[in-house]
C-alpha cells in the first residue's frame, strides 16, 4: 500500500514537471522577465489578446475562369481557320456565366467537322453541344474542371499571401481556407495593427516584366554613370532601374539598368514558371510560360528583335539580362550563371509573384496591441482574483482537506497551460472563458468528493472507509458530468470555427485535467495523509 | 463549518412557483425579443460580428464630446454614424459604428472615412485602439454555424444521457438548460445589450454549467432509486435535491465568485460575457432544480395517467 501510494506520487510529480515544461520549456533563467519571455513563446495568444489583423477575403475565382477562357476563345480564334472552317465569331455570352464560350455562325455545312475539331482539342475540358442550323456552338467548362480551376485558383492565392507574409517578418500567421463561405481565405497576422499596410502588401499584384535594354547590357556602376553616358538626362521613353549585377562578374553589387519604359510583356501575361535541370552545357535556367496573348506579342518582339538584350524585372528590380537568340513565342527560358537557390528563388516569385483572381475584403478586424494587452491583463487579474477567492473559501469551509482541494486546482492549471503549450493550441478570450468551466468543475469535483466524505462520516464510518467510499460514489457522477461536457466541447471544436473553437480547445484539456486531478491526485492526497493517522484521530473535512 | 445539514425541503411541492417563475422570464425575455424583431429585424440587439457593419474604437489623448465628433464626422458626409462613449469617461474612448454597407467591396472604406474625417475636422490626437468591418454574409454564416455547433452537441448530450440513464433524463437536462439560454438570451434583450462573439463563448460556458449541475442532481437521483425501490418518485426526487443541496449551493456559489470577479475585473472587453455568466449561472443552478427534476416526476405522474406501468424511470443498471 505505502509502496503503491509512493509510485502514484512519483506520477504526480512526473506530470508536474512535463507540464511546467509545456509552460516554460527551458527558461533562459528564473527571472520574472525570462519566465515571461518563455511563457509567451510557448503559449499561442489569440488576436484578440495579443493585437493584430484578422482578414477575411473573397477570392473571386471568376477572374481566373475568365482568364481560362479568353485563353480558349483565343485559342479557338486560331484552330477554326487552320481546320477550314469559316465563322462568324467567338464570345462570351454572359458575363454572369464566364465558363461558357459560344461559336457563332459556323459553317452549318460543316458540322460534322466544326463537332470533332471542338471535341478532339477542347473534349476534355468542355462540353460541347449546338451545331443547329444557324451555326452556333456552346462550349462550357465541365464542372469538375470548373471546380478544379476554383480550388486551384484558392490554393495558389493562398501560396502567394503565405509568401508575402512570410517576407513582411509576420511571425506565426495564420493563412488558411476560410472553412463557412466558399473560396474565402482566412488571414490572421499577429502584431500588425495597421490594417491599410497589411491590405496593400498581401493584395498588391507585384508584377514580373520583360523590359528592351536601352543602354548598356551590363549596366552602370552608378546613377551617375548611366546619366553622365546618356549626357545629362533620361530619354523620356525610357528609365533607370537598379539590379543585380550580371554575368560570371556577380559581385553582389547593385546595378543600374538603362530600359524602355513600356515592357514587351509583363504581370498577367505570365501563366506559370519552373526551375529546368542543369543542361548539358552545365548552365541552370528557369522555364516560362506565357499566355496565348502574351506569347503573340512576345513572339513579334523577339523574332524582330535578335542579338537584342532583354531585362527581366521584379517587382521594379532588374533581375537578369539576356541576349534573344531566336524567337520566342509563350515558352522560354531565363539562362544564366545562376545557383540552384537563386533559381529556385526566382522560379517561386515567378509563380507567386502574382495573384491568380482579385480579393475582395469581407471582414476585417484589427485590435491594437494595447487593447490586447488590457484584455490580457484585467482577464488575468480577473482569474487570480476569482481562484484566490475559491481557494480562500475552500480552506474555510473545509479545513485540512481544503489545502487537498487548492493543491489540485493549481495543478489542474498547470496541466491545462501544459497541454496548451505542447499542443500549439491558441489562447484566445473565448478560450479564458473555457478556463472559467474548468475552474468550476474542478471545483464542483472537490465538493462533490468531500460531501461525499463527509456524509459517510456522518455515517458514522471511519476516516479510510470514509474516504474510500466517498470517492467510489462521487466517481461516477464526476465522470458522467465531465464525459457529458467533453463529447459537446469535442463537438463544438469539431463544427465550431473561430472563437467556438477557441472555448472547445481550453475546455476539453481543462477537462482532461480535471479527471486526472479531483479522481486522481486528490485521492493520493488523502490517502497518503490518513496513512499517517493514528488510530482514532479525525479527518479534518 | 457546515451548511445544510439535514435539509428537507418539499422542492417538488413548489413546483407551481417554479412554473410561474421560469414563466414570467421566459415570456418576459420572448416578449422582448419580438419588440426587438419588430424593430431591428432580430431577436436581440447583435455585435457588430453578427450584424455587419463598422466600427471603430477610438482612444482620444483629451476628453472627447459626442456631439464634436457627430459634427466632424457629418462634415466628411458620413451617414448615420453611431456614436458612443465607450468604458469609463476617463479612458477617453468612444465608440463610433456604421451600419452595414451595400457595397462589399468597401468593407474596409468606413473605417477610413472614420479616421479620416477625425483627422481633418476634430481637433484632438487619438490611437484606433479596435477596428471592425464586417460584410453582411460573413457575419450570416458565423451566426449559422455557431447555431448549428451548439445544436450538435445538445444532441450529442441528450445521446450520452440517454445512453448513460433514460432517454427522458437527456430530455429533461437538454430542456433545462434551453430554458436557461433562452432566459439569459432574454436578459440581453430586457437590458438592450448587444450579444457578440466572445457572449457566444459565455453561453457556451452557461450550457455546460447547467448541464454539469443537472446531472449531479440526476445521478443521486439514480442512485437513490436503486437503493430504495418502495419510496415514490416524488420523495426520492426531493431527498435527491436535498442531499446534494450543500454541493450545489458551494459550487455555485463559488463558480458565482469567479464569474463575479470576471464582472468587476474584467473590464468592458469582458464586459457582455460576464454578465451572461453572472445570469447563466443563476438560472442555470435554478434550473437544475426547478426545472430538469421536476420534470422527471411529471413525466412519470403523466405515465401513470395512460395507466401504463408505473416504472421508474431509472431502472437501467449502471457498472460500478
Amino acid at each position: 500500500m505505502k509502496k503503491n501510494l509512493n509510485g502514484k506520487i512519483a506520477i504526480i510529480f512526473g506530470v508536474l514537471l512535463v507540464c511546467l515544461y509545456g509552460i516554460f520549456g527551458l527558461p533562459k533563467g528564473v527571472t520574472g522577465a525570462a519566465l515571461q519571455a518563455a511563457i509567451t513563446e510557448r503559449i499561442h495568444l489569440g488576436l484578440d489578446l495579443r493585437g493584430g489583423a484578422h482578414l477575411i477575403l473573397q477570392v473571386v475565382v471568376n477572374d481566373a475562369v475568365n482568364a481560362e477562357t479568353d485563353n480558349t476563345v483565343a485559342r479557338i480564334q486560331q484552330d477554326l481557320p487552320v481546320a477550314k472552317i469559316t465563322f462568324g465569331s467567338v464570345l462570351k455570352p454572359d458575363p454572369a456565366m464566364p465558363q461558357m464560350i459560344r461559336i457563332l455562325g459556323a459553317d452549318p455545312a460543316k458540322s460534322g467537322d466544326v463537332r470533332n475539331e471542338l471535341s478532339n482539342r477542347y473534349g476534355a475540358e468542355y462540353d460541347v453541344t449546338g451545331g443547329g442550323p444557324d451555326g452556333t456552338w456552346t462550349l462550357t467548362m465541365k464542372p469538375t474542371q470548373l471546380t478544379d480551376l476554383q480550388t486551384r485558383t484558392v490554393d495558389q492565392t493562398i501560396d502567394t499571401i503565405r509568401d508575402r507574409v512570410d517576407k513582411l517578418g509576420v511571425s506565426e500567421p495564420v493563412i488558411q481556407k476560410y472553412g463557412l463561405g466558399e473560396n474565402q481565405i482566412l488571414v490572421e497576422l499577429p502584431g500588425v495593427d495597421d490594417p491599410d499596410r497589411v491590405r496593400d502588401i498581401i493584395q498588391s499584384t507585384s508584377r514580373l516584366e520583360v523590359h528592351e535594354v536601352a543602354g548598356n547590357s551590363a549596366g552602370y556602376a552608378s546613377e551617375q554613370e548611366a546619366l553622365t553616358s546618356l549626357g545629362g538626362a533620361v530619354p523620356p521613353d525610357q528609365m533607370l532601374l537598379h539590379g543585380d549585377s550580371q554575368g560570371l562578374a556577380s559581385d553582389g553589387q547593385d546595378h543600374i539598368f538603362l530600359v524602355k519604359r513600356v515592357s514587351i510583356v509583363g504581370g498577367k501575361d505570365f501563366r506559370d514558371a519552373s526551375a529546368i535541370a542543369a543542361n548539358d552545357t552545365g548552365r541552370q535556367g528557369v522555364n516560362f510560360v506565357l499566355t496565348n496573348n502574351g506569347g503573340e506579342r512576345f513572339y513579334d518582339y523577339t523574332s524582330a528583335h535578335i542579338g537584342s538584350y532583354m531585362a527581366i524585372v521584379l517587382g521594379d528590380r532588374v533581375k537578369n539580362v539576356a541576349v534573344i537568340k531566336g524567337a520566342i513565342r509563350d515558352n522560354g527560358q531565363i539562362e544564366g550563371q545562376f545557383s540552384k537557390e537563386q533559381i529556385d528563388a526566382l522560379s517561386f516569385t515567378l509563380r507567386t509573384g502574382a495573384l491568380p483572381a482579385s480579393l475582395v475584403e469581407k471582414e476585417v478586424r484589427t485590435v491594437g496591441p494595447s487593447l490586447g494587452a488590457d484584455s490580457i491583463k484585467q482577464g488575468v487579474i480577473a482569474a487570480i482574483a476569482g481562484m484566490l477567492a475559491v481557494m480562500a473559501f475552500m480552506l474555510f469551509y473545509y479545513r485540512g482537506s481544503g489545502i487537498n482541494a487548492d493543491l489540485a486546482l493549481f495543478l489542474n492549471l498547470v496541466i491545462l497551460l501544459g497541454f496548451m503549450g505542447f499542443s500549439h493550441a491558441t489562447l484566445t478570450l473565448p478560450g479564458i472563458a473555457g478556463v472559467i468551466l474548468t475552474i468550476g468543475m474542478g471545483v464542483d469535483s472537490n465538493v462533490l468528493i468531500f460531501e461525499r466524505i463527509r456524509e459517510e462520516i456522518r455515517a458514522g464510518k471511519g476516516p479510510a472507509q470514509a474516504v474510500d467510499q466517498g470517492f467510489a460514489h462521487a466517481w461516477i457522477t464526476i465522470v458522467d458530468t465531465h464525459v457529458t461536457t467533453i463529447v459537446s466541447a469535442a463537438i463544438l471544436f469539431m463544427f465550431g470555427t473561430g472563437p467556438v473553437k477557441g472555448f472547445a480547445v481550453t475546455l476539453v484539456f481543462g477537462l482532461l485535467a480535471n479527471l486526472f486531478t479531483a479522481v486522481f491526485v486528490s485521492r493520493v492526497i488523502f490517502d497518503s495523509h490518513v496513512n499517517h493517522k493514528l488510530a482514532g484521530q479525525k479527518l479534518s473535512i | 463549518m457546515e451548511l445544510f445539514r439535514n435539509v428537507n425541503v418539499d422542492w417538488l411541492g413548489k413546483k407551481w412557483y417554479f412554473l410561474g417563475f421560469s414563466l414570467i422570464f421566459s415570456v418576459a425575455g420572448i416578449i422582448s425579443m419580438g419588440v426587438h424583431w419588430a424593430q431591428i429585424g432580430s431577436p436581440v440587439p447583435l455585435g457588430v460580428d453578427f450584424r455587419g457593419g463598422t466600427q471603430v474604437q477610438v482612444q482620444f489623448q483629451n476628453a472627447p464630446d459626442v456631439n464634436g465628433i457627430r459634427r466632424a464626422t457629418e462634415a466628411a458626409g458620413i451617414k448615420d454614424a453611431h456614436i458612443v462613449a465607450y468604458d469609463q469617461a476617463e479612458k477617453r474612448e468612444m465608440l463610433i459604428s456604421l451600419p452595414e454597407q451595400s457595397d462589399e467591396v468597401t468593407v474596409d472604406a468606413g473605417r477610413k472615412q472614420i479616421v479620416d474625417a477625425l483627422h481633418a475636422s476634430y481637433n484632438n490626437p487619438f490611437t484606433v485602439r479596435n477596428v471592425q468591418a464586417v460584410g453582411p454574409t460573413v457575419g450570416k454564416q458565423l451566426e449559422k454555424q455557431a447555431g448549428l455547433a451548439t445544436l450538435y452537441s445538445l444532441l450529442g448530450m441528450l445521446v450520452y444521457l440517454w445512453f448513460r440513464f433514460e432517454l427522458i433524463y437527456g430530455v429533461a437536462a437538454v430542456v433545462a438548460v434551453f430554458h436557461d439560454t433562452l432566459i439569459t438570451v432574454g436578459f440581453f434583450a430586457l437590458t438592450n445589450q448587444e450579444i457578440s462573439l466572445t457572449v457566444i463563448a459565455a453561453i457556451l460556458t452557461l450550457v455546460g454549467y447547467s448541464m454539469n449541475d443537472t446531472i449531479v442532481v440526476f445521478d443521486r437521483i439514480r442512485e437513490n432509486l436503486r437503493l430504495t425501490r418502495r419510496e415514490g418518485l416524488t420523495d426520492v426526487v426531493n431527498r435527491s435535491i436535498n442531499q446534494t443541496l450543500s454541493r450545489t449551493v458551494l459550487t455555485s456559489g463559488l463558480t458565482f465568485l469567479t464569474v463575479l470577479a470576471l464582472y468587476l475585473f474584467g473590464g468592458q472587453v469582458l464586459h457582455g460575457f460576464s454578465f451572461a455568466l453572472v445570469v447563466g449561472i443563476l438560472i442555470g443552478t435554478y434550473s437544475s432544480i426547478a426545472v430538469a427534476a421536476p420534470m422527471l416526476v411529471a413525466y412519470q405522474d403523466w405515465r401513470a395517467s395512460k395507466g401504463k406501468a408505473a416504472v421508474l424511470p431509472a431502472a437501467k443498471r449502471t457498472k460500478a
